[in-house]
């Protein structure tokens, strides 16, 4: 008698195993991630692999999208193109991605928009380059803030302060020359002067020889364009030169850590960043502002450190495919379509909304100028 | 006046990044005088010195001593990559060479990545950080520093070589290492000890520099190709004519950028050691040091 | 005679094999990366007539590879001009560069000979990033044709394949043949004593020129077909390190042997793929991998069946005389 109950139970628990498998192993939605993990972009490709992971694990442990888990699938670029566009085709053709997220730099996205636009794989790239959007493809979108809205941002503040003639000093990788670029087309439409359009290189451990050249011009204003350590060294040098005028950096350059570089040689200085970075300094009534408290906070509790709005770009990436891919499944049509229709997504670096003409989704609102005072970022007005 | 101020400072900076080359140019002239090989590593000794004195600060340790223990660390893996890699080669042909100082150097590149992450640190000065005025240019105090480790090093391995029996020893392998076996010295020993020399110099300079230019796992690879250009134009010597070699270097590639152009300032460097390679291999100083073509 | 069939039979069944391979990864991502096993494979032979057959060190190859890629690029996707015209041209003048350079570098030897080339490499990429009106600096160069015969245009991964392996089998072919001519022996002969060379009536000089412009050629135009296939480039790929990549190809497959060099090609193409299962460990594996490979198999892989091969030859030669 026993035996048989047991038997009954036994043969129970293998029809609940047997008709419950096929529900829990629902394939999943695979998501495939370029970023430059390793290389010299790794400061950007660390923290944005970091998130996404960090994305996937939290969809996951609230049941995945509409009740389907996510598979994220990361190869490293390190930064090299044609390690991306193998990366890319593996990700479409062994992997069979829906969709992917990255790369991380300009080079790389540019490598891989012929191969996803041939295959019909949405992209969202998070590296800043205008020329990634612009003009608009048609699997191809964004997140990584333009650089034209930076200048835009710094230009506004520069017009209403009467400063008229500047010194460009930039870095020349993508990054810089991206953001030279900018700044170099939109002067005139802001009445500035660029008077002095000096380089360095990225691994340059001293651009005394640049300021100097500066100096001697009657420069209103430097505006350094680079990412660490750079922007921190001709902080320094700018200091040791003695220049008084006022230095502006990029967002490449907005994170707690430039502070800690360029030490007491940081103060004073101004540049245009995401919202992430004085997120608790955001009022109240800003729509981006739980968001940004709430990733921050997970990535200090998952990685040690402070979440960046580099991270940013792969929360926002993350979000919007799931967006996507709960209002229209995950074939890649269909995720691609429902990109194109999204409005008004309150993301990491700003307010996205997305048109058949606009695959990047930001305003310049996305921006704001923030400023070193005592060893800290704080609001300009 | 203007005009002078700037000649000025430029030279000035040039001065100070020249000392630097020529400090870690002083370390390839050491190897490759007593073994032949350049050593494609040594770029990473600067980098192994700079990262561990700040590793040893953060674990609160004084200055000096994590200076100390960084010269350490530096010299330990200089000695592991000579015994592991070098001395089991026979007969290797300079390519090969090449290739395993080139292999040693990523891997040693990778190894400080997995321990101090792909981020730049910083090193606090060694006194301060307000400029010093010399007429209308400016230095910082840590450019006394280097200046004065320079000269130091320079002048304790001119004594080192010219009066110590074992400087005189590693002399006599750089001129002909098969008649220096033959009269007794034993040779291995002083390939070892001009990897130690080397390794310990290079951390320094690395060490020194580490609070202006700060540090990172990836700083090794220019520094080092910039100190070779310095090692080169001094004719490969282990005294003055790198020193003077890698001043040089400094100076141009300063004056480059504030005349020229900055873009092409690396450029500049190389165009000089391409030039110097086919029109005086043996060096500008033609007349001294070994003959090494 | 035997073994001239010998080495044809087993040219043949190597290119029958290359021909066959689509049909095995017809849909995966691996005929993508035999389309740039072919291109890197190509380069290594052109580096191995330097490396292995001259005995010269050259530390700066991925600047003929860039400078083919780069005129290809620019020409075709700024200025418009036929692929075809543009890749010729891109031969032609990384050909007359390297001839002008070649007698100045070559001169020097050894360590010196590798700083030279090194420096070389180093000056054309920062050529290559900082003349951004000409090449669209670091962010790469996009919107490159792909090469069409008529309405025919090779637009995907297995047109690439066969266009590119067409390619490299000629230059693997031309490689064996000059291997075995005259020149083959007198190139040799520099490898062994350069002296010895000399006072056999070998014009060392002359010809150590001639096979540095031959191996810039051909990758120039290995240059012009990545341009071409991947449609965009970017300084990044032709630095410093690519230079080190396709010398521990050459040295990975052994010097002088040209099925070595698609061995190491192939190797150091495929080894990212199976690194990535140490993620960010992989730089340390491939340090450790090099100089593991240098100490224990200093000859490569082909190095023992090249000995063999050599010795055979030898002996053969002396048997003729």
């Amino acid at each position: 008698m026993k035996k048989s109950i047991f038997l009954c139970l036994f043969m129970l628990a293998v029809m609940m195993v047997l008709t419950a498998g096929p529900a829990v192993a629902a394939p999943p939605v695979k998501i495939g991630a370029l970023f430059s993990v390793t290389g010299p972009a790794s400061f950007l490709g660390e923290p944005e692999r970091n998130t996404a992971q960090m994305v996937a694990d939290d969809i996951n442990r609230s049941g995945g999208i509409n009740g389907r888990k996510v598979q994220l699938i990361v190869y490293d670029t390190q930064g090299d193109a044609t390690k991306a566009v193998q990366a890319a085709n593996r990700l479409i053709k062994d992997d069979k991605v829906s969709a992917i997220i990255g790369p991380s730099i300009t080079g790389d996205t540019m490598a891989v928009i012929p191969v996803v636009e041939k295959a019909g794989i949405p992209l969202i790239s998070c590296a800043a380059g205008i020329k990634i959007t612009e003009p608009v493809k048609k699997w191809v979108f964004k997140t990584a803030q333009n650089d034209s809205l930076a200048v835009s941002r710094i230009y506004e503040y520069m017009q209403k302060n009467r400063i008229n003639k500047v010194a460009l000093l930039t870095v020349s990788d993508s990054f810089g020359s991206s953001g030279r670029e900018q700044l170099v087309m939109q002067a005139k439409a802001f009445g500035i002067q660029i008077i002095s359009n000096e380089t360095y290189g990225p691994k340059d451990t001293d651009m005394t020889a640049q300021l100097t050249k500066i100096r001697g011009t009657g420069a209103q204003a430097i505006i350094c364009w680079g990412t660490n350590p750079g922007p921190a060294v001709v902080a320094r040098n700018t200091r040791q030169l003695g220049l008084k005028i006022p230095l502006f950096m990029s967002h490449g350059v907005s994170s707690r850590k430039f502070i800690e570089l360029a030490g007491n040689a940081a103060e004073g200085i101004s540049l245009p960043s995401g919202r992430v970075l004085v997120a608790n300094l955001l009022p109240s009534s800003d729509r981006q502002k739980k968001n940004l408290l709430k990733y921050k906070r997970d990535y200090m509790k998952r990685f040690g450190t402070e979440g960046d709005h580099f991270g940013g770009h792969a929360w926002d990436a993350m979000m919007l495919l799931k967006t996507a891919i709960e209002k229209g499944g995950d074939s890649p049509a269909a995720i691609r379509s429902q990109l194109e229709g999204i409005r008004n997504f309150s993301g990491i670096g700003g307010i996205f909304s997305f048109s058949p003409q606009d695959h990047a989704g930001l305003t310049k609102d996305a921006f704001v100028l923030v400023q070193v005072k005592k060893k800290n970022w704080v609001l300009m007005k | 006046m203007e005009a002078f101020g700037e000649i000025f400072q430029y030279i000035l900076s040039g001065f100070s990044t020249g000392a630097i080359y020529a400090l870690i140019g002083f370390g390839f002239a050491v190897i490759y005088n007593s073994t032949g090989i350049i050593n494609f590593a040594q770029g990473e000794f600067v980098m192994l010195g700079g990262l561990a004195t700040i590793f040893f600060i953060n674990m609160n340790f004084p200055l000096p001593v994590s200076v100390i223990f960084a010269i350490a660390t530096a010299t330990l893996t200089g000695v592991v990559f000579e015994r592991l890699a070098i001395r089991p080669l026979k007969n290797a042909t300079p390519l090969n060479l090449v290739l395993i100082t080139i292999g040693a150097s990523i891997l040693i590149r990778g190894g400080a990545m997995l321990m101090w992450g792909k981020d730049t640190h910083v090193l606090p000065s060694f006194s301060g950080s307000d400029p010093i005025y010399i007429a209308d240019a400016t230095i910082l105090p840590q450019h006394l520093w280097i200046f004065s480790i320079t000269v130091l090093i320079i002048a304790a391995s001119r004594m080192f070589f010219n009066r110590s029996i074992t400087g005189k020893a590693m002399r006599a392998c750089a001129y002909n290492r098969e008649a220096a076996g033959l009269v007794g010295i034993d040779v291995k020993k002083m390939v070892l000890f001009s990897f130690i020399i080397s390794s310990a110099i290079g951390s320094l300079a690395g060490i020194i520099i580490a609070p202006l230019t700060m540090s990172s796992y990836d700083v090794g690879v220019m520094l080092g190709l910039k100190g070779f250009c310095a090692a080169i134009i001094g004719g490969m010597s282990n005294g003055a004519g790198t020193v003077i070699g890698g001043l040089l270097l400094g100076i141009l590639e300063s004056l480059g950028a504030g005349f020229i152009s900055a873009s092409y300032k690396d450029a500049i460097a190389f165009i000089i050691l391409l030039l110097i390679l086919f029109f005086r291999p043996e060096g500008i100083f033609r007349k001294d040091e070994t003959e090494r073509v | 005679m035997t073994e001239a069939k010998r080495d044809i039979l087993g040219f043949l069944l190597f290119a029958a094999a290359v021909l066959i391979a689509p049909f095995f990864f017809a849909d995966s991502y691996i005929l993508n990366v035999l389309v740039f096993v072919g291109i890197n494979t190509l380069l290594a032979v052109a580096l191995n007539l330097l490396l292995g057959f001259a005995g010269q060190i050259s530390l700066g190859h991925a600047a003929f590879f860039g400078l083919g890629a780069y005129i290809s690029g620019v020409m075709t996707a700024a200025h418009s001009f036929d692929p075809w015209l543009a890749m010729l041209i891109a031969a032609v003048s990384t050909g007359v560069a390297a001839f002008i350079i070649g007698f100045p570098i070559l001169k020097l030897k050894g360590h010196y000979l590798a700083m030279a080339t090194l420096g070389f490499g180093i000056i054309v990429y920062i050529v290559f990033n900082e003349t951004v009106d000409l090449t669209g600096g670091p962010s790469g160069l996009p919107g490159i044709p792909n090469l069409s015969l008529g309405e025919f245009s090779f637009d995907n991964d297995i047109k690439n394949f066969y266009l590119i392996w067409a390619f490299t089998l000629l230059a693997m072919r031309i490689s064996l043949n000059l291997y075995r001519s005259r020149i083959g022996r007198a190139l040799r002969a520099i490898h062994d004593s350069e002296v010895a060379a000399r006072v056999a009536g070998v014009n060392v000089k002359n010809l150590k020129v001639q096979i540095f412009t031959m191996s810039a050629v051909i990758s120039a135009l290995a240059g012009s077909l990545y341009a071409h296939t991947m449609t965009f480039i970017s300084p990044a790929s032709f630095g410093f390190n690519f230079s080190v990549e396709l010398v521990t190809m050459v040295i990975i497959g052994g010097l002088g042997s040209v099925y070595g060099s698609f061995m190491g090609a192939a190797i150091l193409t495929l080894l990212p793929e199976f690194l990535r299962i140490f993620h960010d460990y992989d730089i340390i594996v491939y340090g450790l991998l090099l100089i593991l490979i240098i100490m224990f198999m200093p000859g490569g892989l082909a190095g023992g069946f090249r000995t063999a091969l050599e010795r055979l030859s030898r002996s053969r030669k002396q048997g003729a005389d």
